[in-house]
C-alpha cells in the first residue's frame, strides 16, 4: 500500500526515518546526485577553465578571530569578477573562507551552512567547533577526484569555540586535512606573501582593530607580488571582505569601514611602498 | 477458520478519530496568536529539552500536541523537507503553505491507511510576514485535514474552550507582553472553569519575531526575558521587542 509513497504527496519514507542530524547523510540517501562530490567528472585532457578564488587570511587577537579575503576571481589570466565574495558566516559563531574554484566552493559553503544549521534544528543544540571543523573536512574529501582534476576547494575556517571562549583557526588541504592553526594562517595562491606579511605584524596581543589592520596589510601585500589576488580599487570602492567573530557573534565589517582602514593603509604606502617596517633583531 | 466480523467503513473512519482526538486530548495545549511584531507560540510544558515548538526554516515554525514520538518524527520530516528545498530551489521558496500541504497528505495517508495506526497530533505551521497581514498559521488536524486560521488558535486538550476564550478577547496588533498575558490567562483555565496559575518554569514560549535583523525570524523567549514579559502588568506601554532585550539576555 505505502510502496510509491512520492505519489500520494506525502513525505517519503526517508524524511520520517529517525537517526541523521546531518543534512548531508539525509541528501546521500535521498537525493545523492545533490551532494557536490557526487558526479562523476568525464575523463578529459588537461584542466578544466573556471573562475578561482585567491586569497584568504586569519588572525586570532584575544577575544576573537578575524577571516578576510580579497575580493579576485581569475580563469588563466583573466580576471573572471572583481568583487566576488569568499568570506561567509557559516552560522552565528564561525566563518568559512574559500580559496579555489569558485563554482564549487560557493556550493559547498551553501551545503555546510545547511549541515550547520540543520544539525542545529533537529538536535536543538549547536555542534562544537571542532565538530564543524571536521564537518567541513568530510566535505572537502569528498571533492578530491575533482580536486585531482584541477578543481580543487581549499578554505579556511575560523569561529569562536564558545567551551573554550578563544577564536580558534583551521587550515584544509585538498584531501580534507585539517590543521588547527596558533595566530594566523592564510589560504589561495597569495598566501605565501600573505602569510609572510602576517609573520613580521602578528603579535598575540593585537586588539580587534590591530588585527584587521594587520590581515587587510597582509591582502595588500599578497595583491602586491601576486597577480591573482586583487588589491582595494579605490575607483570602483571595491575592498576586502572583513568579518570578525567574538563571543556577540559573527560580525561583516561594512564596506564604509573597511574602506577607511584600506584608505590608512594605502596612505602610509604612498611613502613606504612595502608597508611597514620590521626590526632587524 | 473464523471470519471476521464486518465494520462498515464509517464505522472503522470514525473509532480512528475517535482513538486519535483521545489521545491528543490526553496532553496540554498550545497556542499560537499574532502580535504585533509577529506570531506568538505558547505551550503547558516543563520539560525544558523536549519542546512542543519548534523552528522549522527562516520565517516558519511548528507546534504540536500529542504523542510526542510522532509528531518529533513530522518536525524532523517538516526540517528536512525545507531545508532540501531550500537547497535545491532558494531559501524564499520555502513556504508555510507548502509545508503545511505536505502535512496534510502526510497525515491524511497515515490516517486512512488501514495498515497504519492514526497518528495522535495536531500541529500548527505558521509563517511570519512582512507586515501582519501577510502572517500564515494553518491549522492541521489528525485526519490530514488543513485549517487557515486568523488572529489566535488552540490545540491540544481543552482546545475548544480555550479558542473560544482566546476568539473573545485577542485582536490586532497586540504588543508581545500583552498576547504573552492573554495566551498564559487562557492556557491557566480549567476544563470546569477554575484558573490554576502557570509560573514561567511551566511554559515554553517562541517567537517568530519579524522585526528580528536575522535571517532567521524564530526566537525561543527564556528566563530573565520570559519573567520580565510575564510580570509586566497593564503592558500598555511595553514596548519590549525580542530583538531590543536579546543583547542584554545573551549573556545568560
Amino acid at each position: 500500500m505505502e510502496a510509491n509513497t512520492r505519489d500520494t504527496g506525502r513525505l517519503p519514507a526517508a524524511f520520517l526515518t529517525p537517526g541523521s542530524s546531518s543534512f548531508m547523510d539525509f541528501l546521500g540517501a535521498h537525493s545523492p546526485q545533490l551532494l557536490p562530490g557526487n558526479r562523476p567528472l568525464p575523463p578529459l585532457q588537461g584542466a578544466v577553465e573556471a573562475p578561482h578564488g585567491t586569497t584568504i587570511v586569519a588572525a586570532s587577537f584575544p577575544g576573537g578571530v578575524v577571516l578576510a579575503g580579497d575580493r579576485r576571481a581569475t580563469m588563466g589570466n583573466v580576471i573572471a569578477q572583481r568583487d566576488i565574495e569568499k568570506v561567509f558566516p557559516a552560522d552565528e559563531y564561525s566563518a568559512v573562507g574559500i580559496a579555489g574554484t569558485a563554482g564549487i566552493a560557493v556550493e559547498m559553503v551553501k551545503l555546510f551552512q545547511l549541515e550547520l544549521e540543520h544539525f542545529e534544528k533537529v538536535e536543538g543544540t549547536v555542534l562544537s567547533l571542532e565538530g564543524k571543523a571536521n564537518r567541513l573536512s568530510t566535505m572537502i574529501r569528498g571533492n578530491l577526484g575533482m580536486a585531482m582534476q584541477g578543481l580543487a576547494v581549499v578554505p579556511l575556517f575560523a569561529g569562536w569555540d564558545v567551551d573554550r571562549e578563544k577564536g580558534r583557526i583551521f587550515s584544509y588541504d585538498v584531501t580534507g586535512g585539517r590543521s588547527e592553526e596558533h595566530g594566523f594562517a592564510a589560504t589561495g595562491s597569495g598566501s605565501m606573501f600573505a602569510r609572510g606579511s602576517l609573520k613580521k605584524l602578528y603579535r598575540d596581543d593585537l586588539t580587534e582593530d590591530q588585527a584587521v589592520t594587520a590581515v587587510v596589510q597582509a591582502l595588500y601585500d599578497a595583491a602586491d607580488d601576486d597577480s591573482a589576488t586583487g588589491g582595494p580599487d579605490l575607483a570602483r570602492r571595491i575592498f576586502p571582505i572583513v568579518t570578525v567573530i567574538t563571543d556577540d557573534g559573527y560580525k561583516r565589517y561594512s564596506e564604509a569601514e573597511v574602506s577607511e582602514v584600506a584608505r590608512a593603509i594605502l596612505e602610509r604606502r604612498l611613502e613606504e611602498p612595502d608597508g611597514p617596517r620590521a626590526a632587524l633583531l | 477458520m473464523t471470519t471476521p466480523f464486518y465494520v462498515s467503513p464509517q464505522q472503522a473512519m470514525a473509532d480512528r478519530a475517535e482513538y486519535a482526538r483521545k489521545g491528543i486530548a490526553r496532553g496540554r495545549s498550545v497556542v499560537v496568536l499574532q502580535y504585533s511584531d509577529g506570531i506568538l507560540f505558547v505551550a503547558e510544558n516543563p520539560s525544558r529539552a523536549l519542546h512542543k515548538v519548534s523552528e522549522i526554516y527562516d520565517r516558519i515554525a511548528f507546534a504540536a500536541v500529542g504523542k510526542y514520538n510522532e509528531f518529533e518524527n513530522l518536525r524532523i520530516g517538516g526540517v528536512r523537507y525545507a531545508d532540501l528545498r531550500g537547497y535545491t530551489y532558494d531559501r524564499d521558496d520555502v513556504t508555510a503553505r507548502g509545508l503545511a500541504n505536505v502535512y496534510a497528505q502526510t497525515l491524511g495517508t497515515i490516517f486512512s491507511s488501514a495498515a497504519e495506526k492514526p497518528y495522535e497530533v495536531e500541529l500548527i505551521v505558521a509563517e511570519v510576514g512582512e507586515a501582519p497581514e501577510d502572517d500564515q498559521i494553518y491549522r492541521l488536524p489528525h485526519d490530514g485535514s488543513i485549517v487557515d486560521e486568523h488572529g489566535s488558535v488552540a490545540v491540544g486538550g481543552n482546545a475548544d474552550q480555550i479558542s473560544s476564550y482566546l476568539d473573545q478577547r485577542h485582536r490586532d496588533g497586540m504588543t508581545l507582553a500583552e498576547a504573552l498575558k492573554l495566551a498564559v490567562e487562557s492556557l491557566a483555565r480549567d476544563n470546569n472553569g477554575g484558573e490554576r496559575s502557570l509560573t514561567a518554569e511551566q511554559l515554553e514560549v517562541a517567537v517568530l519575531d519579524r522585526k528580528r535583523p536575522q535571517q532567521r525570524k524564530f526566537k525561543r523567549v527564556l528566563g530573565r526575558q520570559l519573567s520580565r514579559l510575564l510580570e509586566s502588568e497593564g503592558a500598555a506601554a511595553e514596548d519590549s521587542s525580542v530583538a531590543e532585550s536579546e543583547a542584554e539576555d545573551s549573556e545568560e
